[in-house]
């Protein structure tokens, strides 16, 4: 036990718990005043239910030890997990450190999925579906990817802190959420205006802070690879945000921080898994080619396809948490993380496989899992609130209450 | 010279924008607006404490237009607020006595187009 490691482990959980917050007003200033509360309260209410899960049996079906779809009731109620040492998932932390700390990204993954279904969903329908995407889709991946007898672990992909489990997965959750449920009312394949651009701002400013936990924190002890997971988390964020910036500048004439605060959070994104097997300079790249990639996703492909991922789940966090894992299996070197491995570049071509091997099996059940719930979700309650109401806003139809007033 | 002042829902204001538009209306002026008429207000809940009859968020348009342009000012904006629910809004027509625009000081019917 190390008092050192298990400090910085609590420190990242409060970290990364603020993302889910600042999240909320990322995504609150984008939508229509009308319906900023209820994207406050989506996220807080996730917030409130998944950590109530993860206690009761999330973290046990994502982390109990064992070779099947999940890993079963055994740790139900933390059940076995205790205050000691659980060495095969961190060796110098109270185990229930450990458990915590995964809580806050169980929680963030189904968050990062509002952003598609913003505007139009029942929030009752909202509550139903978010309880069964954590239990049958994020603790199953979390189990394959992380956990103890998890088989895309035993096949060797990296995913440092979550580019495949959290993001790739939540990417695919949203665009199959976003098909399912259609278009917003009125929705005319172009961007509806953001209500509050400075709210989207600060939400990008807690996301950025808050990634410092999520990624750095994933060393699991207070070292120098979480150092150099930090260090290339704030490199990647400013690449990212720059390049974006840059587009925009040669694409549409002027540099928006709208586009910069997304740039920021989609090199965020793609650095989550390649943190703590990649240098400075890789981490240069990798967030210069997510700003390109999803700046062609958002701006070009969507409004083509003409599905409305009303936030971009999918364009930011799908797509920069695929370019982020495969990355990973191009730009991962043992000199960084001697428990990782060498990725193409260097000299191992065979990473790069096994990270796009991962990337399929995600995208594939997260994407049909995905469909199946929310059409379950659907039948059951109705995913889309009617049309009146969608009018009204989901603040007062929703909630019951107003963000704003207008006199006084 | 007319000014029509209409009261309208929110979310109708675009449609009803590109109907002005196709009738070559293209001077508007629009503000926010609190009201209700039959369909009453909003229920707020706060803390627990119910409030009833909230009042509704809605948009205003001013438009000065000069008497041949009256008719397909209002058309289009039948054509564009009217859904045929409550809380559809109002159009009022009243007489306009002057107007001048200040850039250049022209007076009357010349100053509204």
């Amino acid at each position: 036990m190390n008092t050192g490691d298990t400090a910085w482990v609590l420190m990242s959980t409060g970290l990364v718990m603020l993302m889910t917050p600042g999240l909320a007003f990322f995504y609150g200033g984008m939508v229509r005043r009308k319906n900023v509360l209820g994207i406050l309260m989506q996220c807080f209410i996730i917030l409130c239910v998944l950590s109530i899960q993860w206690v009761l049996f999330g973290y046990s079906l994502a982390f109990a030890p064992g070779k099947g779809f999940w890993g079963g009731f055994s740790w139900a109620g933390l059940c076995g997990v205790g205050l000691d040492v659980y060495k095969d998932y961190a060796p110098t932390i109270p185990h229930q450190a450990f458990m915590i700390f995964q809580a806050m990204f169980a929680v963030i993954t189904p968050a990062l999925i509002i952003g598609a279904f913003a505007e139009r969903m029942k929030f009752s329908a909202f509550l139903l579906f978010t309880i069964l995407w954590a239990t049958f889709v994020y603790d199953p991946i979390a189990h394959w990817v992380w956990g103890v007898g998890g088989w895309l672990k035993d096949l060797g992909a990296l995913d440092f802190a979550g580019g495949t489990v959290v993001h790739i997965n939540a990417g695919m959750g949203a665009l199959a959420a976003a098909l399912l449920l259609g278009k917003r009312k009125g929705y005319q394949n172009k961007p509806i205006p953001p209500h509050n651009l400075p709210h989207v701002v600060l939400g990008t400013a807690l996301l950025w802070f808050g990634w410092f936990g999520f990624n750095a924190g994933s060393a699991l002890a207070a070292n120098g690879l979480a150092v150099s997971a930090f260090v290339v988390t704030n490199t990647a964020a400013a690449t990212a945000g720059l390049t974006w910036a840059l587009i925009e500048w040669i694409h549409n004439g002027k540099p928006t921080i709208f586009g910069t605060a997304t740039g920021v959070v989609a090199g965020l994104v793609a650095i989550t898994p390649a943190a703590g097997f990649v240098g400075p300079l890789s981490a240069i790249v990798i967030g210069v080619f997510v700003s390109i990639f999803c700046y062609l996703m958002v701006a070009l492909v969507k409004p083509a396809l003409g599905y409305d991922d009303s936030l971009d789940a999918f364009g930011v966090h799908g797509i920069g948490g695929i370019w982020g894992a495969l990355a990973t299996g191009l730009f991962a070197t043992k000199v960084i993380n001697p428990d990782g491995a060498n990725g193409l570049f260097f000299g191992n071509p065979r990473q790069l496989l096994v990270q796009a091997a991962a990337v399929a099996v995600t995208i594939v059940y997260s994407f049909v899992a995905t469909l199946i719930i929310a059409k379950v979700v659907d039948w059951v309650v109705g995913l889309r609130v009617g049309e009146k109401d969608e009018i009204m806003g989901l603040d007062l139809t929703q909630h019951n209450e107003n963000a704003y007033t207008l006199l006084e | 010279m007319k000014l029509i002042i209409a009261i309208i829902k929110p979310d109708r204001l675009e449609a009803i924008k590109q109907e002005l538009y196709a009738a070559e209306v293209n001077l508007i002026t629009v503000s926010e607006v609190l009201g209700h008429g039959r369909q009453m207000g909003t229920t707020e809940v706060y803390r627990g404490v119910k409030e009833m009859g909230n009042l509704l968020r809605k948009v205003q348009i001013l438009i000065g237009v000069n008497d041949n342009f009256v008719e397909r000012t209002i058309t289009a904006i039948l054509k564009g607020g009217q859904t045929g629910e409550i809380g559809d809004g109002k159009i009022f027509v009243l007489p306009l006595e002057e107007c001048i625009r200040i850039r250049t000081e022209e007076h009357g019917p010349e100053a509204i187009g």
